[in-house]
């Protein structure tokens, strides 16, 4: 459609992350250029908006050096794609898919359009494999089921990495033993907590098995916008091309939408709240929505995409806007942390959504719904209690408030504190609940079915 | 028609000019892969286009072709069961064509052609007819008879009609109209973005029975009636559309997946076909249509979404069947105003949000109604409309929420306080209302039993107490409670435990009607109006407290529905366990 040789030099303005081409034509929305500098290096960028002959582009690798009449600027005539193929796994490529761990670049089979396309809600199937991850308060209360997206939501200073590491090794789906693969994108975190991940896949082998996207606080930013979308690319074609299982770990999220306010701000975009783009929560979607089971296709993408929030706030616009994208999300509390649990999950506020798919009979257990509804109704209610014995002292709250205090005091010790290399098997994790539970009295288990406690309740409690 | 010509491309907008003959909202196919867009701003001959898909890979210079109409629904058997995106295109015929991921440019009927309809005439030739009359029936699926209407805005005399197997391309029969003669087909096409007619509108006063109790006894909703579920994420919104979708008591159930998550739809898909309608036994999705536009799909045509699911829902209302429309969210949909709105530079209003967002919003839930239907048949049907919206963060104060609530009728507040305990529905007591209770009393009062008005604002008296004594709670203990207050603490505790508390996935708790509703709440009360005489006469409260027959109020919600007599056996031991309590 147009001669591919064809370079513009007619670059009239920079601004920020963005330039603008005038006299160009045949160029299309959302294709791809080389931005060539006088020194022949080369830089990528994207096309963002088209008006007569002017294009707008935003460059990833920052426009730090660009002078508008030194620069030329030749269009490709094709999105940005990765080349896929199975030489991907146990590579280390940067965050625009070059290769940066010394070894050649992978020959791909063929090219994808890093965008992706929707899946059709249609082809889609509904995930409903209980993934053990061997951690309390995930298994038991909020559990990951494959082909979920479940966010970490955690604030500076928290183990989010650890617990994430955590689950990257311990996770298996029960009974069965499968192609299993990590893809990890990094945006713009610090070379250690890269390092951190990189030497845990390597110690566990798991790296033989992985594909990392690695952009770094000090690489370019506007590079993080392509990066979780080379990574879902790369999931894809692990997962529903060569049939593996795919956890797919995006960290971290706030980085990347802080690229997007960048260019969004550059082009004097009417900003939605705090200054981040109106169109935010779409193009989080457009993320998050890349995980999944399909029908008739063997793989999946499960995603854990970490995101620190501001001030641990989960209103501000980030955290908010991917809760009400994601299947759920674990929440971690300072305050947990700082009494020494890990991991310090704060259950109450956590939520799976796909959970009740995932567990009961023939999955895990018939009496798992049953009994985290009502160590929920429990621990919530001991935590009020908790706040009621701040104001007037323990001795002036009412029997059942004091053993319901005494409960969630055990509950955070017993149940959702454990070792950071301790993988608890999911009857294990019932099994200390229903230990919890036999401390308070039979008539407060009312989320139960008689049946249920009939059989699971201990027995000092039977007759209370 | 003349082509246009494209100049501008930014994200789904796209401007062109040569445009002189398009109108407002008129439909028109982009570039060389006709994508679908819709003109949205005329300037001149220049119109700016919304376009329903993708548009990576259009440029200046690439065409912009003239449809001529305004973008409308196809009307007709077959609807049921189906899933759509947000323009109508039909998902599951376009997997088919091209896979598990979706395509751009595919162009599929909405309504499959080669299907073939059993069709029974109810005219004969000479009948004189007007819009709304019923022409025939079709059985569309095993729940429900499919009428061929008379389509709007036509009238005249019936001169040929053909009962027989056909497809919807076929005439079934030939009308003389002031204008000529038409062929009668079994569908008809309508557009999305203008209300379809009916008679008049009537006074809501049948409630819309979801089986949900804190809705149906304590704020309930009329057939044909509007509510909005605001609330943050995880409070349960989804889960609750997807609990009035199952079992709300309307013939016609459209589902509207609006800027959500594909999973969800896939939920909704794969559980469907499984679960029975309680009243007659066949699987829920033959009486659902799905309108999936997910968080993923093209944000222009969120904007349609909800437009092609109410020209839907209209439809079989103006049948005379009663319909619920689920939107969920509203608030995607507003955002994908704001993104449209945005591109086209307009001045925003409050957070970015166009002017008119009130306008819109009110005009869209004003769609619903209990109506009497066009045509001589004097049918009724009602649409009712249930709108989710899903604040950033939950604040209410957010212009979608504020201008929502101007246009509905009832408010369930979801409260996230509630959601953390895994109270479900997490639908707070004290910040909701319906204001459709005085319209229902007198249903209530009659179907139900005529103390119903009075059981509830008894409950509601309690909860409201409930709240003022937590404040004191709060500031000086329990200690300074009298009896009586201590026992009306127990008693909020119950109904909030034991009523309103209910369990999705429990396959005698997910759904109760109204009667069983009645019966649990009347055994709370009954209970409660005994401890009171109890105390009065000095028994000592932990002792009432401890009576045995408590265990089985908290397991009521686990009574079969065609066990409701266990219930006066209940009662009875109430009584009972009361006066063995003074001897």
């Amino acid at each position: 459609m147009k001669s591919l040789a064809k370079e513009y030099r007619s670059v009239r303005e920079i601004v920020g992350p963005l330039l603008l081409v005038e006299g160009v034509s045949g160029v299309t929305f959302n294709e791809i250029a080389e931005i060539i500098l006088p020194d022949g290096s080369r830089r990528r960028g994207q096309v963002l908006e088209l008006d007569g002959d002017r294009a707008l582009l935003q460059v990833f690798e920052g426009t730090t050096g660009l002078n508008p009449s030194q620069t030329r600027v030749r269009f490709e005539g094709r999105p940005l794609q990765l080349g896929v193929s199975p030489d991907l796994l146990g590579r280390v490529f940067d965050g625009l898919g070059g290769p940066i761990d010394g070894g050649p670049r992978p020959i791909p089979g063929e090219y994808l359009d890093i965008n992706g396309t929707p899946i059709n809600p249609v082809s889609r199937d509904y995930p409903s494999e209980f993934i053990e991850t061997g951690i309390s308060a995930i298994d038991g209360l909020n559990s990951l089921v494959r082909g979920q997206k479940l966010p970490i939501f955690s604030g500076s200073g928290l183990p989010h990495n650890r617990l994430t590491a955590q689950i990257c090794r311990q996770s298996r789906v029960l009974g069965q033993a499968e192609k299993f693969g990590i893809v990890f994108a990094a945006m713009g975190i610090t070379f250690e907590e890269a390092d951190f991940f990189i030497r845990d896949f390597r110690q566990t082998g798991a790296i033989e098995r992985s594909v990392l996207f690695i952009n770094l606080a000090d690489d370019p930013a506007i590079e993080r916008i392509a990066t979780p979308r080379m990574a879902l690319t790369a999931a894809e074609y692990l997962a529903f091309e060569l049939g593996m299982h795919i956890l797919v770990i995006l960290t971290d999220l706030t980085n990347y939408a802080e690229a997007l306010r960048e260019i969004s701000a550059a082009r004097n975009e009417v900003p939605g709240r705090r200054g981040y783009p109106s169109y935010l929560y779409t193009d989080l979607a457009s993320i998050f929505e890349r995980a999944g089971r399909i029908k008739e296709r063997p793989g999946s993408i499960t995603q854990m995409p970490i995101l620190s929030m501001p001030e641990d706030d989960k209103t501000h616009p980030i955290p908010d806007l991917t809760g009400y994208i994601t299947e759920g999300q674990i929440i971690l509390s300072r305050s947990l942390h700082q009494a020494g649990i890990y991991p310090p999950v704060d259950v109450l506020p956590s939520l799976s959504r796909l959970r009740d798919k995932g567990i009961g009979p023939g999955r895990t257990r018939e009496d798992h719904a049953n009994l985290a509804s009502q160590l929920f109704a429990s621990y919530a209610r001991g935590r009020e209690a908790r706040e009621l014995a701040v104001v007037l002292g323990e001795a002036a709250l009412s029997e059942i408030d004091q053993a319901m205090l005494r409960f969630s005091d055990a509950f955070e010790k017993e149940f959702i504190n454990q070792g950071e290399s301790e993988s608890r098997a999911v009857l294990e994790t019932l099994d200390a609940g229903w230990r919890l539970l036999a401390g308070l009295p039979r008539s407060e288990l009312k989320r139960i079915r008689t049946e249920i406690l009939d059989r699971f309740l201990p027995d000092p409690n039977r007759n209370a | 028609m003349e082509n246009g010509e494209i100049i501008k491309v930014s994200g789904p907008l796209v401007e062109a000019v040569n445009m002189k003959s398009a109108r407002m909202y008129d439909v028109v196919y982009v570039g060389r892969q006709r994508l679908v867009g819709e003109v949205i701003r005329l300037r001149l001959d220049r119109a700016s286009i919304q376009v329903y898909e993708d548009t990576s890979g259009l440029g200046p210079g690439d065409p912009v072709f003239p449809s001529g109409g305004p973008l409308a629904v196809e009307l007709g058997p077959g609807l049921l069961t189906s899933i759509f995106d947000g323009i109508q295109r039909p998902l599951d015929l376009i997997a088919r064509e091209t896979g598990s991921f979706i395509r751009r440019g595919v162009n599929l009927a909405a309504l499959p052609r080669d299907r073939r309809w059993d069709f029974t005439p109810a005219v004969r030739p000479g009948d004189k007819v007007t819009a709304g009359d019923v022409l025939g029936t079709v059985p569309e699926t095993e729940l429900l008879v499919h009428k061929i209407l008379v389509p709007p805005e036509t009238a005249g005399e019936v001169l040929e009609i053909a009962g027989g197997s056909f497809g919807l391309d076929q005439p079934v029969g030939l009308l003389r109209t002031p204008e000529g003669q038409v062929p009668l087909k079994l569908m008809h096409t309508w557009p999305v973005r203008r209300p379809r007619p009916y008679l008049e509108k009537l006074r809501p006063e049948i409630p819309l029975v979801t089986g949900q109790r804190v809705v149906d006894t304590l704020f309930p909703v009329a057939k044909g009636g509007s509510a909005a579920i605001p609330g943050p994420f995880g409070a349960g919104k989804t889960v609750f559309l997807h609990q009035v979708a199952k079992w709300a008591d309307s013939q016609v159930i459209v589902y509207i997946g609006c800027g959500e998550r594909g999973n969800e739809m896939a939920d909704v898909l794969l559980e469907f076909p499984n679960l029975k309608d309680p009243r007659s036994g066949r699987p829920l999705m033959d009486r659902t249509v799905l309108i999936a536009n997910t968080s993923n799909m093209p944000v222009a045509a969120r904007e349609a979404s909800i437009y092609t699911g109410i020209t839907i829902a209209e439809y079989y209302r103006d049948m005379g069947y009663d319909v619920a429309l689920m939107a969920d969210s509203t608030s995607r949909w507003a955002e994908a105003l704001r993104e449209i709105s945005g591109r086209m530079e307009e001045m925003p209003g409050e957070e970015g949000y166009p002017a008119y967002l009130g306008t819109r919003l009110a005009a869209f839930y004003e769609r619903s109604g209990r109506v009497k239907c066009l045509g001589s048949r004097s049918a009724t049907g009602s649409l009712s409309v249930v709108g989710a919206v899903s604040p950033p963060g939950g604040d209410l104060n957010d212009p979608v929420v504020q201008m929502t609530l101007r246009a509905v009728k009832v408010f369930w507040a979801l409260d996230d306080q509630l959601a953390y305990q895994r109270h479900f529905p997490a639908i707070n007591w004290l910040s909701s209302y319906s204001l459709y209770l005085g319209n229902l009393e007198g249903f209530l009062g009659a179907e139900v039993a005529p103390e119903w008005p009075e059981l509830r604002r008894w409950a509601m008296g309690i909860l409201g107490r409930e709240a003022e004594l937590k404040e004191i709670i709060r500031l000086i203990g329990t200690e300074t409670l009298s009896l009586q207050e201590r026992l009306l603490m127990d008693t909020a505790r119950s109904l909030r435990e034991d009523f309103l508390h209910q369990f999705a996935f429990d396959e005698n708790d997910a759904y109760a009607t109204l009667q069983k509703q009645y019966l649990m709440l009347k055994t709370i009360a009954l209970f409660h109006q005994k401890s009171e005489e109890a105390l009065s006469e000095g028994v000592p409260l932990n002792r009432i407290l401890g009576l045995p027959v408590r265990e089985q109020i908290v397991r009521n919600r686990y009574v079969a529905e065609d066990n409701l007599s266990h219930f006066h056996a209940l009662e009875k031991e109430i009584v009972t366990s009361f006066e063995a309590l003074h001897n």
